[in-house]
């Protein structure tokens, strides 16, 4: 009988080694006269044990990782290939602790399939979804998104079925469906680990979202940094045109739905939702005013949803199962499951995702296994750059967008960055002043001048220069982005820089008493 | 530096493809990059023709993304992560080090022409901080060992 082995072609995977292994494999199996086929999965998202090598037995998958290309031929030599023990073995892959407390929902399929494999997909509940939505009017599709309580994943936490909604009511003769693939946030990679490890997830889901407000159009917005993702994208895409899964007459259901991979060039701000649109229609990336709603005049002037990757994703099982079903997980208006990203100095980064709820001191230190230098968490930053730095104080905080909102903290997109106590927090105040400048669109003058006048205080701040007057001038500039600036990269970056003032002040030289 | 009855043709070529496509810009641009490895200065009258713009609206496109390049680049690109993870697992050392090691600074080319310095904001890799790409290879958990050994194995050491 064939031996089935797992090898993860997922790009983080592949920057520790996956492509060699997998090379590695076939050679070895070849030599020995072994009938033996590797197939590229997507990652588990325990990156520690990455490259992870799985392999088919009748009791389930067994696990053995890190694997480097040179202890390929010693797994042979121990019989791997049956599930045996080795040094690098650690049992079956759904049994380890850190993958079997989790809630996958939106990654259920995220490293059991290969990702091009649409008879995968399918075989494992893909497109149950999509065949119960078009069987369904637009407005109970709406109403079945609306009733499982999704809110947008990207960041912004807003409703995805109202959202869906006002695209819906709103009449033109075209219409468009946006996935906001630009995932910039540092510390984020759930948007990268759903295109490369099961796009089909987010072919159907923009499919019925197109099919629910009557868009025959849709666009991934993709970043230029995932080259992987563009190529895996394109290749299911293809196949989805070709199986009748998109295109005219889905299914001979007599709907049509279009879909086209773009790709950004580098810049962070063209994740927010219009300045993605200005992008898209080949300009540059200036955020627009608004209103108007891009729901009721978003890409060339037509009614557009724009969602982020993971929320389109979490729409087929929603489909599947119901809104009801989904809902059950979470907390208060929190309702569903969150993929959260474990990042940075961690022992055991990875995507976690679990219904809302956990709290950070759980997520750090149950799942995380603490700081990866062993020495103790200083701080960690949840939401991307724009998100504020939470100390240790507040690590018992439930991962719930309303619990982190009443701390003056964001959830985003679910990216937790962790930081040892070998780090500054002025100098990473700095960075996020930096930062905005770097990748202000220019429109707003509290964004791109502010940004440049902070990173001059914070380096006079940093030499210990005057900074009775210097830290009042931090703070009333902090007040002018937050309250003065078009979009969220100048209007959130005081997070970053008034939380780590607040809670580590003897970083920017003065003492926690005389709070300035 | 490419002649420029080459840069005429390629140009031509891509954005006679490319150009009814709504929003066509930035993947007319794209298409000169992969293909030039950067858009010629010369090249935006013709692109600005093709799609019915002003020069000034096709060169303030290219200059508003960081991706987009008016000048040739190296044999290879190194994306360098700057972004918090990356920072949280050492890279500003890394950084040093891979400017020390190269002799440039971001945005320059080694005098060789082997190599160019960019800085990137985040590669999606930050379960392996810290990262950086060369061309389109993602590499983490990098070492300033191991960039030495990568830089070596890409040929001539800058």
């Amino acid at each position: 009988m064939s031996i089935t082995v797992y090898v993860p072609c997922d790009s983080s995977a592949v920057s520790l080694g996956a492509d060699r292994v997998a090379a590695a494999i076939t050679l070895e199996a070849k030599n020995r006269g072994i009938d033996l086929e590797v197939i590229r999965n997507g990652s588990r998202g325990m990156y520690w044990l990455e490259p992870l090598l799985e392999v088919e037995t009748a009791e389930g998958r067994v696990a053995y990782g890190p694997v480097k290309p040179d202890d390929v031929s010693d797994l042979f030599d121990s019989g791997f290939i049956y599930g045996r023990k080795h040094s690098l073995a650690l049992g079956l892959t759904e049994e380890l602790p850190f993958f079997k407390k989790q809630q996958r929902l939106t990654f259920a399929r995220v490293g059991k399939t290969n990702p091009l494999s649409l008879a995968d997909y399918i075989a494992q509940s893909g497109y149950r979804g999509l065949k119960n939505a078009l069987a369904m009017t637009q407005a109970d599709i709406v109403k079945a998104v609306t009733d499982s309580g999704l809110r947008g994943r990207g960041g912004a936490a807003f409703p995805t079925g109202i959202k869906w909604n006002t695209v819906l009511n709103t009449s033109s003769t075209q219409k468009y469906i946006i996935c906001n693939a630009d995932e910039g946030d540092s510390g984020t990679f759930s948007d990268r680990m759903i295109m490369e490890g099961d796009p089909f997830v987010l072919i159907e889901g923009m499919t019925i979202a197109g099919l629910a407000v009557g868009a025959t159009q849709g666009y991934i917005y993709l970043r230029i940094e995932y080259p992987h993702a563009f190529d895996i994208l394109n290749a299911a895409i293809a196949t989805a045109y070709e199986q009748a899964y998109l295109g005219e007459n889905i299914l001979e259901s007599g709907k049509s739905f279009h879909l086209e991979v773009r790709l950004g060039a580098g810049a962070y701000v063209c994740g927010e939702e219009t300045s993605l649109m200005e992008s898209l229609e080949g300009k540059r990336g200036l955020v627009r005013f608004k209103p108007p709603l891009p729901a009721i005049s978003g890409l060339f002037g037509q009614p557009t949803v724009v969602n982020n990757v993971i929320s389109l994703a979490s729409v087929p099982v929603i489909l599947d199962k119901g809104g009801d079903y989904y809902r059950d997980f979470g907390m208060g208006r929190s309702r569903g499951t969150l993929p959260l990203q474990l990042a940075g100095n961690i022992k055991y980064p990875g995507l976690v995702e679990c219904g809302f709820g956990l709290t950070l001191r759980e997520l750090l230190y149950d799942f995380g296994g603490g700081s990866k230098t062993g020495r103790p968490i200083k701080a960690v930053q949840v939401g991307g750059p724009l998100g504020a730095f939470i100390p240790e104080s507040q690590f018992d905080t439930p991962l719930d967008y309303e619990a982190f909102a009443a701390n003056w903290t964001v959830l985003g997109h679910g990216g937790v960055v962790v930081f040892d106590d070998s780090m500054n927090m002025a100098e990473m105040a700095r960075y996020s002043m930096e930062f905005c400048a770097i990748e202000s669109c220019g429109k707003c003058t509290p964004c791109r001048i502010g940004s440049t006048r902070g990173m001059e205080v914070m380096d006079d701040i940093i030499n210990g220069e005057d900074l009775n007057k210097n830290i009042v001038l931090l703070r009333s500039l902090c007040d002018t982005l937050l309250n003065g600036s078009l979009c969220a990269l100048g209007g959130m970056t005081p997070y970053p820089v008034l939380s780590a003032l607040n809670h580590f002040p003897e970083d920017f030289g003065i003492s926690a008493e005389e709070t300035i | 530096m490419t002649d420029s009855s080459t840069i005429k043709a390629v140009v031509q070529k891509i954005t006679t493809e490319l150009k009814d496509k709504p929003g066509a810009l930035l993947p007319i641009l794209h298409g000169i990059q992969d293909t030039l490895g950067y858009i010629p200065a010369e090249s935006v009258q013709d692109i600005a023709k093709a799609l019915n713009l002003s020069r000034a609206e096709v060169h303030g496109v290219i200059s508003f993304y960081h991706y987009f390049r008016d000048t040739p680049p190296g044999n290879h690109t190194i994306h360098l992560c700057r972004a918090e993870s990356c920072q949280s697992m050492g890279s500003k050392h890394l950084e040093k080090h891979v400017k020390a090691k190269l002799g440039i600074n971001y945005h320059e080319t080694t005098a060789n022409g082997q190599f160019s310095l960019e800085p990137v904001y985040c590669l999606g890799n930050c379960a392996c901080s810290p990262a950086m790409q060369i061309d389109k290879e993602l590499y983490g958990h990098m070492t300033d060992e191991s960039f030495d050994e990568i830089i070596n194995e890409l040929g001539v050491s800058a």
